[in-house]
């Protein structure tokens, strides 16, 4: 995946891409914090199934969202990386599989989202970005974000 | 806002505040001119800003205040109540204008004239022709300056910081402690490190640093108490009672944020010992004590504690009214009031819902006070104790940590996986197995730990969370169970682990974990690993949903041994002979050791002292088979009017069984015989000796159980 050749810098929005499975997504830059290792994470009970567990991230305590759960896909419990979000004061780790480059998308070209894209995705996704061979899901982050706590799985 | 105008607002709020305070003050000791000169300043004080700020509604009553002051102090006003109150009245409507002015800015539209005619009024009225020289114009100049000299040198020795500032400076400090923890942990591992002399510095440097910011925030606990005499004067008027409030203890410090969460609660308190400890001037004479009634307030450190007491001298709990509307309210059945204490059954004030007023009345009726108090409480990591005497009065005491953010916990192992229960909540650790004297019992399918004179709910804490267990329970194993007090509940946790004793910062869940009740928040453990912190109370409430109530409810007892499904929990024991015996565990009120030296012979029997009682002791053999001497196992059956005890040679145990008598008796005193865990045992008719010391006793009650025994039998 490389950049759009007819990108220039200024224009366009700088999206962090990652894969979960084998899909392509996106968050803009400007809502993550970084991108980490989570070490240890504890498991926290009675948590609704998204919620992969809690962790300590340079002392600040992070939840860490499965977010294979939330599109639907089965969890694999051995992701390593995490993209880190915060939201109204509070810190979010999105656990992923692999971290991609930093593209920068013309909001011009963002399509709607497909028909045919499954209905969990739909509920968290902005909208889509052709790339030459491949497709990039833009999320959105709050949507992701806002779980509903009475969901036990 | 305009930043002159701020500080306007938060110094006259501070100073009319003060008004307050001292006027009620004064108006028991009319003669402190001290006080009284002080009042008139800070009045004069506040009348001379507003006017500088060109805020004329503030103005001008603020004049009219001042010169009934002027009047009590030249002496031509008398001060009555009435003049009392009309002045505290317009401290009031002071303060009502200065929130307006807080919150738009302006002075809000009004109209003062009511109260500035109403303290002309008295003022005029009470006009004593009096030789006294009125306040010339050189004593008018005279006073803002005096009030400046003296204010100056107070305000030398201290600054206004902002709250937000502290705040900040006190998250700082918890990220410190929290970073300082792990540190001194990697240290543990690594002794001869060349870091350990300077980490132990900055660990010192850090605990000094954390105690020097909490006491910024400290305050003096007096700060919750100041609008309590006026409350209380209020209160005493309205009531038509006579109440004196004394207060001690108000410079013990406490933490700024825990300050405004007591607020409420201690008003609370306050206005309940007003309006239903305290009985009316009449009825105070009719006993013999004093008309007027007293409220006391006491406040001391104690640990890592501060301790509010709320006392008053009034009528006291009256725990036979309390068990009558626990049982009216349905709250609990009489078999399982029997088994508690006073104490126990005095906390069922504190039962949502539960007022033992008989009628409602404005100020404290409703009973939706005390379980809100020590909700209140209990979320700040406090707990609420009440202490009574019938006649004598009632104390309540908070306790209360010095600190939020920053708990004791105790670490515990579920599953494989570490929490953190608050301290606070822990009154004991049981180990409970097979080498040790505490014993688990099933009752009902569920686990209870026999503790003394009680019997206590156990959950495991593993199953209440929902995690999988690694491995099964192992009887050969010891169970640890952690004693949790949490408001009027006891119950116990059984754990894995009980690791250690931390000091953890309280950190609070992420919001979508917040509607989970188990757990009031998260904290990173000295090994740098994320810990739940469990909510006692919201571990209870889960498993009151879940398991049914601990003593076998028994709407008739005929009824609890008639289903012929249900296992029934027997008690087994020897009397007189190697034969087991056994009667059914949920009619026996208490199982005791008494002292024989305690018993009198009376009239051919044997009688003891018991919980206020004269109690008959029989053996159930019959024959005269007491101890001489040292303790004597005895089940006692009590209600409200009655107790007889049953003394045995020994008890054995206590265990579920379904019961089926296999052989009727014909000899009295005996149902027949049943097979218990493997030996014959005797099932014993335990009304036919009560009756034999009792003609009335309970026959109802006992004689259904009879019936039913009987009828199971083949």
């Amino acid at each position: 995946m490389s950049e759009t050749p007819d990108m220039g810098q200024d224009e366009g929005e700088k999206h962090i891409t990652f894969a979960v499975g084998a899909q392509l997504f996106g968050i803009p830059v400007a809502r993550v914090q970084d991108v980490f290792m989570p070490q240890s994470l504890t498991r926290v009970p009675l948590a609704p199934p998204e919620i992969g567990g809690v962790l300590n991230l340079r002392g600040r305590i992070v939840t860490a969202l499965d977010i294979r759960g939330r599109l639907g896909l089965p969890s694999t419990g051995t992701q390593t990386i995490a993209v880190g979000i915060e939201s109204n004061g509070e810190s979010y780790g999105l656990l992923i599989d692999e971290v991609g480059e930093v593209l920068t998308l013309d909001p011009a070209r963002f399509e709607p989202l497909p028909d045919t894209l499954d209905a969990k995705w739909r509920a968290v996704s902005r909208c889509v970005y052709y790339l030459q061979d491949s497709l990039v899901v833009v999320l959105d982050v709050d949507r992701l974000l806002s779980i509903d706590a009475t969901s036990r799985g | 806002m305009d930043e002159l105008l701020v500080e306007f607002l938060t110094e006259t709020f501070e100073n009319l505040e003060l008004v307050n305070q001292e006027l009620v003050s004064f108006e028991r000791n009319p003669s402190d001119k001290v006080a009284l000169d002080k009042i008139f300043r800070l009045v004069h004080t506040v009348k001379g800003t507003c006017g500088f700020l060109n805020l004329l509604r503030l103005e001008a009553l603020t004049h009219a205040a001042e010169t009934m002051l002027g009047q009590f102090r030249d002496g031509s006003v008398a001060v009555t109540e009435e003049a009392v109150s009309l002045t505290l009245k317009s401290i009031d409507r002071l303060t009502v204008i200065l929130f307006g002015l807080e919150k738009s800015g302006a002075e809000p539209e009004g109209d003062d004239r009511d109260l500035i005619n109403a303290l002309k009024a008295v003022g005029s009225r009470s006009h004593v022709p009096h030789a006294a020289e009125p306040p010339t114009a050189s004593e008018e100049s005279d006073e803002p300056e005096d009030s400046v000299n003296v204010d100056s040198a107070v305000a030398t020795r201290s600054i206004r910081v902002d709250v937000d500032h502290i705040e900040r400076m006190m998250t700082l400090v918890s990220e410190l402690v929290l970073a300082r923890n792990q540190l001194m942990q990697m240290l543990r591992h690594d002794e001869g490190s060349e870091y350990k002399a300077p980490l132990l510095r900055v660990s010192n440097i850090t605990s000094d640093l954390q105690d020097s910011v909490m006491k910024a925030r400290m305050q003096p606990v007096r700060a919750a108490w100041a609008k309590l005499p006026r409350l209380v004067r209020d209160l005493a008027s309205e009531l038509g009672k006579k109440i004196d409030i004394e207060m001690t203890g108000g410079e013990t410090e406490i933490d700024r944020q825990v300050l405004e969460l007591v607020k409420a609660p201690l008003m609370h308190m306050v206005r309940n010992a007003a309006d239903h400890g305290l009985e009316t001037p009449q009825e105070r004479h009719a006993v013999g004590k004093s008309e007027t009634g007293t409220i006391s307030l006491n406040a001391y450190h104690e640990g890592g504690h501060i301790i509010i007491e709320i006392g008053d001298d009034g009528r006291g709990l009256n725990t036979r009214r309390i068990k009558e509307k626990v049982l009216r309210e349905g709250l609990a059945t009489e078999a399982e009031l029997a088994h508690l204490s006073e104490k126990q059954i005095q906390k069922f004030v504190f039962h949502p819902g539960f007022s033992t007023a008989d009628r409602l009345t404005n100020i404290s009726g409703r009973g939706v006070g005390l379980d809100v108090v020590l909700s209140n409480i209990e979320q700040i990591g406090g707990a609420v104790e009440v202490k009574t005497a019938a006649g004598a009065g009632t104390i309540f005491t908070f306790k209360i940590p010095l600190t939020l953010t920053i708990v004791s916990a105790l670490i515990v192992e579920a599953a494989g996986q570490r929490f953190a229960i608050p301290q606070v909540a822990v009154t004991e650790l049981v180990r409970a197995g097979p080498r040790t004297q505490y014993k688990i019992d099933v009752i009902h399918n569920a686990p209870v730990l026999r503790l003394r004179n009680q019997l206590i709910q156990l959950v495991r804490l593993d199953e209440a969370l929902e995690m999988r267990r690694d491995t099964a329970a192992d009887p050969k194993l010891e169970t640890l169970i952690v004693i949790i007090e949490a408001g009027a509940r006891v119950f116990g946790i059984i754990v894995d682990n009980i690791l250690d004793t931390e000091e953890i910062v309280v950190k609070p869940v992420a919001t979508v974990l917040r509607h989970i009740s188990a757990f009031s928040g998260n904290t990173i453990l000295g090994d740098g690993n994320v810990a739940m912190i469990v909510d006692p109370r919201g571990l209870a409430a889960g498993i009151a949903e879940n398991s049914e109530a601990l003593t076998p409810k028994s709407a008739t007892d005929g009824e609890l041994l008639a289903e012929q499904d249900d296992t029934t929990a027997m008690l087994i024991f020897r009397a007189g002979g190697r034969e087991y015996k056994a009667v059914p565990l949920a009619l026996v009120t208490r199982l005791e050791e008494l002292d024989v030296a305690h018993f009198e012979v009376c009239d051919g029997r044997h009688i003891v002292q018991y919980r206020g009682r004269m109690m008959p002791v029989i053996h159930l053999d019959h024959a005269d088979r007491l101890k001489s001497k040292g303790r004597q196992p005895v089940l006692v059956y009590a209600n409200e009017h009655y107790a007889a005890g049953l003394a045995v040679d020994e008890i054995i145990d206590i265990t579920e069984e379904r019961l089926e008598i296999e052989l009727k008796s014909q000899r009295p005193g005996v149902l027949g015989s049943a097979m218990i865990k493997g030996h014959a045992t005797e099932i014993i008719d335990a009304q036919y000796f009560i009756s034999q010391v009792h003609e009335d006793w309970l026959l109802a009650r006992l004689d259904g159980v009879a019936r039913a025994l009987k009828g199971e039998a083949a």
